[in-house]
């Protein structure tokens, strides 16, 4: 208090001085001169409590007050009190860098100039002057769901693909036993025998009582108190674990929204650009993989890239409409860059529209459902089977790649010749400017994308054109030619459709159940079940199918038989050389002729199909024949011993040759083979179409041949081969798989691995 | 799972390996001569005992046991004790609970447990308490045992909800149950209130499962059409996949922890793997009406699945069509079903208030069998299997009665399937070739999968 009346002391002083003391420049003033009194006391006065703060503020108010009324009669002036918004309008706030922003040294710059602020916060605050950076907005609560939940999906997968190889291990397992943690059979281990055991005599008594006493197990196994609690006390590392992981997580996450962040952020063009290149070279690269692995999706990126060219082809971004292009343009004439430019735009447009054609539609429809079709498909193709394996894709009509790609590329090429023809052309023309040739070639280069469908069948038709002048018998060829295609597209049709059908109604190789609306009571039930005419609906396709394809076939291939075909299709059409007229379309579909030049260089790469159809047909031909049968008994009549042989005579009379048999009919139709030996009665108790795990006849058949029977087996092999696949228990209770389950499998791999 | 391998050299030793045998055991036969030429006609011959095996079973085909009733209104819910085969849980419309003995085909123990309807039941992993969740809004904890002599029946725990609570399920090892309803909850056994909500931006659930390998993961079925999957530890759900109708109960494999099948509005079930949501393993179909219910065998290589459609059909897992029908005069729409601990019996709740015990493989004898019995079955159930293409024996084994009314449906369905795609493809026919992409069934139900 002693302080604060030296104050007083000192303000009245200062009343004597200034006589006309304003209320805000006074207290400015009073406010020096503290200070500056404060410095000459030194130290001492720097500390100065709450408490002396308030009482001198009223204090000072009073003097204040006492002041004011010093003028006699004046009027007591209003206390006032003042808001802000009266001040400051809400609508002249705005946040970007106004004048009435508040930056950071305003608020630093007090303190600055504040002595009572030590030297070390002051440096501080200098420091933070000078770092920039502010802090990042958080994402929006959206995407920061979207990025946990992602986060802890993957978590998830990777743990439980932990179960990938026990799962696969069962699905391969012969045999499965349930359940899974089984007791041991045989002989128990005494301890768990005598764990009910009571004690009796004093000895034994006395021991226990000492074993209980120090807490030590009364039997083996068993685990003292002590490291029981260690073992429980796992847990914590397992607590450690999670935590690491969790941190781990969030360390993830973190990058995560950073990178986001980063990318989002950079706004050079140039940057975007160059990511955006790179990313479509890796597409193409990962795109090529993916035809290879993954058909369906490869289609999907497929249709995307179709759809862009779509959208190119409407936009005409890259032609020369923009106002970029058109200014380009201009400049071309003077600039090496603009001309470059443009040129790049146009190689663009190219790509953009160039269209691509692949085999993935066919791939990818045949790859549903594969297991089901043998169950599925109409007899007369499963009877063709061999027909459609992978070894001959011919028999498929089914097209790949390159032949298109290449025909494509061909047309490009020749469009290519074309323009730079033009541009020769125009070149001559000495009058014309380069600006205008650029603008024309822009034109061309529209007018050739416009028509490129109807150019591609032009260049066939052309090409066919020129071989028709190579080739006497064209006529005959294109009729067989487009035969052969019209039934290798029958047969595609109809691997389509019934496949559209598995899709659709089958999804696996199970055969549905055939409800009915007859009840099985009796064994003599299930005999009428088996004359059941409405239960026979598939054999008279069956019996009649397979001939007329094979005469469909043959027939086309009888056809070829003279022509060269080799020489045909090998042949080399000079596209260059023939003039383009974009016109020039066929009216009958083009595109079947063109999938007729690349069904038929591919069918014909690889083997004859003719002859080896011939051999065939020879071979059921001689198997049909009949055979001379010798029923000579060596020795009837005779001498008999070794070395003898019966007399001609006797050879020639015992040797019985049966009737030749009815003429074939396909006698007189060398392109078909019809089988005669076909015994429908039989048919009915045969396997049509080959089952499904069963790649070729052959497996089945030898699998059918194989007995399970003890008649044929030992005992031990019966066993063997008649174990059930699943195992149960009578009784027991099987709980779903358990952790230890993993262990025990970890454990054995490493045993197999060691 | 203890798997028996011939390539490795481990010894798998069953009850009959260490069997001794006994006088009645052994064949009494002369050492045989096993050369092929003195056993003709093997095939033939064993065609002919496979066609007959195959009759056989078709004859002793005879899969329905039981029927238990004593509930007095439709079955609602089922539950499996944990601990014991012989003891069946059932809750009804009316609110009852009733605790059966199997082997006596007889009810133990029935409490009233709930205002409304008992929508979820589930018996805690040791098997001495149960949880009830009904339509007043409560969850119910219950002592296995009955209460002593003039006890009252009165639950362990109530705990009261906010809002009505459609499913239940209990996890494998811990004190922690799931309910869902409004949104899908986690509780603590030991507190009133959940220890973590999950919502996604969907209003309802119809079913919640946790997953019994991979404990701590969970699955729903939403009101949204969609099947929502959840971490335990995590506090957000993980992912969801939208389909074109509705999904009503879904069960995860009990031995293989990333698969689950769901029971869908459009007749189907759909086994997915959870990893890859966009498109299902398999599609299931043969149901005429919506697949109400779905459980899986604890082997996990079979699920049966029930239906409003009155049949209880059982399913391999990957196989898209049913290997068995089960159906009977009286039983109507079968709201829940379960398939015992033992792989050996299917128990399904009804509309009609009955609880119908079933074989699970309809031929199978019931009971021990001595070994000879044992090994003669094992050898026609491989003869079977030998010859199942032959198609007059597939003919014999696939055959199967159905009721008139779900014969008829399911022709028209063929029929209007075949419709269906004979129109698709003419379209694709007439239209520029790939407009019109061809949707494999996988595909075709998956409407969208959320991150």
């Amino acid at each position: 208090m002693a302080r604060v009346s030296r104050k007083n002391g000192i303000k009245k002083t200062l009343k004597g001085k200034c006589s006309v003391p304003l209320v805000g420049l006074g207290d400015q003033q009073l406010l020096y001169e503290e200070e500056e009194d404060s410095i000459d006391r030194g130290e001492e006065d720097i500390i100065s409590s709450e408490e002396d703060e308030v009482d001198h503020e009223r204090k000072r108010q009073k003097l204040l007050e006492g002041i004011s009324t010093l003028g006699g009669k004046r009027k007591r002036a209003q206390g006032e009190r003042s808001e802000a918004a009266v001040h400051m309008s809400e609508f002249t706030v705005n946040t970007d860098g106004g004048p009435g922003k508040v930056k950071l040294s305003d608020l630093i710059g007090i303190f600055e100039k504040n002595p009572a602020v030590p030297a070390k916060s002051r440096r501080q605050l200098k420091n933070l002057r000078r770092v920039k950076k502010s802090m990042n907005s958080p994402l929006s609560k959206e995407e920061t769901e979207k990025i946990q939940r992602d986060m802890a999906f993957q978590k998830a997968a990777s743990e439980v693909s932990r179960w990938d190889s026990i799962i696969t291990q069962n699905q391969r397992a012969k045999q499965l036993l349930f359940p899974l943690s089984q007791e041991p059979a045989g002989p128990r281990p005494v301890e768990r025998l005598v764990a009910g055991w009571n004690v009796q005599t004093p000895l034994e008594q006395e021991i226990f009582a000492l074993l209980s006493a120090n807490k030590q197990p009364f039997t083996d196994p068993i685990l003292t108190p002590a490291e029981e609690a260690s073992v429980r006390a796992m847990s914590l590392e397992e607590a450690k674990i999670r935590r690491a992981e969790l941190q781990k997580a969030r360390a993830l996450q973190s990058y995560y929204e950073a990178k986001a962040r980063r990318d989002r952020k950079i706004k050079s063009k140039k940057y975007h650009k160059v990511q955006t290149k790179a990313k479509r070279k890796e597409f193409l690269k990962h795109f090529e993989q993916m035809v290879k692995t993954d058909p369906a999706a490869a289609l999907q990126e497929l249709n995307k890239m179709e759809l862009a060219r779509m959208q190119e082809r409407m936009s005409l971004k890259h032609q020369n409409s923009s106002k970029w292009a058109k200014s380009k343009a201009i400049m071309a004439k003077y600039d090496e860059e603009a001309r470059k430019a443009m040129q790049q735009q146009l190689e663009m447009n190219r790509q953009l529209t160039q269209k691509l054609v692949t085999p993935l539609n066919d791939d990818y429809e045949q790859d549903e459902g594969d297991a089901g079709e043998t169950d599925l498909l109409p007899d007369f193709v499963n009877d063709a089977v061999d027909g459609r394996d992978a070894s001959n894709p011919w028999m498929k009509g089914k097209l790949t790649e390159e032949p298109t790609q290449k025909q494509l590329n061909d047309t490009t090429e020749a469009a290519q010749v074309v323009s730079t023809v033009a541009a020769e052309e125009e070149e001559l023309e000495a009058e014309e400017t380069e600006e205008e040739a650029l603008l024309r070639e822009f034109d061309n280069n529209r007018k050739l994308h416009q028509a490129q469908e109807s150019d591609i069948a032009g260049g066939v038709f052309l090409e066919e054109m020129t071989e028709d002048r190579a080739a006497a018998e064209d006529s005959e060829v294109s009729d067989c030619l487009s035969e052969f295609t019209i039934i290798s597209r029958g047969r595609e049709k109809s691997f389509k459709d019934t496949e559209v059908f598995n899709c659709a109604d089958f999804t696996d190789g199970s055969a549905q159940l055939e409800e009915r609306l007859v009840r099985i009571r009796t064994v003599e039930d299930l005999e009428l079940l088996h004359h059941d005419p409405s239960a026979e609906p598939r054999h008279p396709p069956t019996a009649k199918d397979p001939p007329s394809e094979e005469k469909h076939m043959g027939k086309s291939k009888k056809k070829k038989k003279g022509i060269e075909l080799k020489e045909v299709l090998t042949k080399e059409t000079n596209v260059i050389k023939v003039p383009l007229t974009p016109t020039a379309t066929d009216s009958d579909d083009p595109e079947s002729k063109l999938d007729q030049r690349e069904l038929i260089k591919e069918a014909f790469a690889g083997d004859d199909v003719i002859s080896s159809f011939l051999k065939d047909k020879r071979r059921h031909e001689d198997e049909g024949k009949p055979k001379v049968v010798d029923l000579t008994l060596p020795g009837w009549g005779e001498w008999g011993g070794v070395g003898l042989k019966p007399p001609k005579r006797k050879r020639k009379r015992f040797r019985v040759k049966s009737a030749p048999p009815p003429p074939r009919k396909d006698q007189h139709l060398p392109s078909v083979i019809i089988s005669e030996k076909r015994n429908t009665s039989l048919s009915l108790h045969q396997v049509h179409s080959l089952p499904f795990p069963f790649e070729d006849h052959g497996q089945f058949e030898s699998c059918i041949r194989s007995p399970l029977g003890r008649t044929w087996n030992t005992e031990r092999t019966v066993k063997n081969v008649t174990k059930p696949r699943v195992v149960t228990q009578l009784g027991a209770i099987i709980s779903p798989m358990a952790e230890e389950e993993l262990l025990k499998n970890k454990r054995a791999v490493a045993r197999e691995g060691s | 799972m203890r798997r028996v391998s011939t390539d490795m050299c481990q010894v798998a030793l069953t009850q009959d390996d260490l069997l001794r045998r006994k006088r009645l055991d052994v064949c009494r036969i002369l050492p045989r001569n096993y050369d092929p030429s003195l056993h003709p006609f093997e095939v033939s011959r064993e065609y002919t005992r496979a066609l007959n095996a195959t009759k056989l079973e078709r004859v002793f085909a005879k899969p329905f046991l039981a029927s238990l009733d004593g509930h007095r209104d439709g079955v609602n819910c089922l539950a499996k004790h944990t601990r014991s085969l012989s003891t069946l849980l059932s809750g009804s419309c009316d609110g009852e609970v009733k605790v059966w003995n199997l082997t006596k085909h007889e009810c133990v123990r029935t409490l009233q447990a709930h205002g409304g309807f008992v929508r979820g039941m589930v018996v805690r992993y040791c098997g001495n308490s149960f949880f009830t969740i009904g339509d007043d809004k409560t969850i119910k904890q219950w002592k296995m045992e009955a209460p002593g002599y003039g006890e009252e029946e009165e639950p362990l725990n109530t705990i009261l909800g906010k809002t009505v609570f459609t499913g239940l399920d209990h996890h494998q090892k811990k004190g922690v149950f799931a309910t869902c309803g409004q949104q899908v909850d986690i509780w603590d056994e030991q507190r009133s209130t959940p220890i973590r909500s999950f919502t996604w931006g969907v209003d309802s659930f119809s079913s919640v499962r946790f997953n019994p390998v991979e404990t701590e993961l969970l699955g729903s079925c939403a009101s949204d059409r969609s099947i929502v999957l959840y971490d335990m530890r995590e506090s957000t759900p993980l992912k969801k996949v939208i389909m074109t109708m509705r999904t009503n109960t879904l069960c995860w494999n009990p031995m293989e922890a990333y698969c689950f099948t769901c029971a869908n509005e459009d007749y189907n079930l759909y086994t997915y793997d959870m990893r890859h949501l966009e498109r299902p393993i398999k599609v299931h179909m043969d149901h005429v009406s919506a697949v109400l219910d779905v459980d899986y065998s604890p082997t996990g290589q079979e699920f049966v699945s029930a239906s409003f459609d009155k049949t209880i059909r059982i399913f391999s897992k990957d196989e898209g069509h049913s290997r068995e029908v089960y159906h009977t005069k009286r039983m109507q729409h079968i709201i829940s079903i379960k398939w015992s601990a033992d792989n050996k019996y299917i128990l399904s709740g009804s509309d009609e208030m009955n609880i119908r015990l079933w074989k699970a493989n309809a031929a199978e004898k019931l009971g021990v069998l001595a070994p000879r019995e044992r090994e003669a079955v094992n050898y026609s159930q491989k003869l079977k299997e030998k010859f199942q293409h032959h198609p007059q024996i597939r003919r014999i084994a696939r055959h199967r009665h159905l009721p008139k009314n779900i014969y008829h449906q399911k022709n028209e369905l063929r029929i209007m399937k075949e419709a269906r795609r004979r129109k698709e493809m003419n379209v694709r026919k007439h239209s520029k070739p790939g407009s019109v992409p061809v949707v494999s069934e996988k595909e075709k139900h998956v409407v969208s999968v959320v991150k």
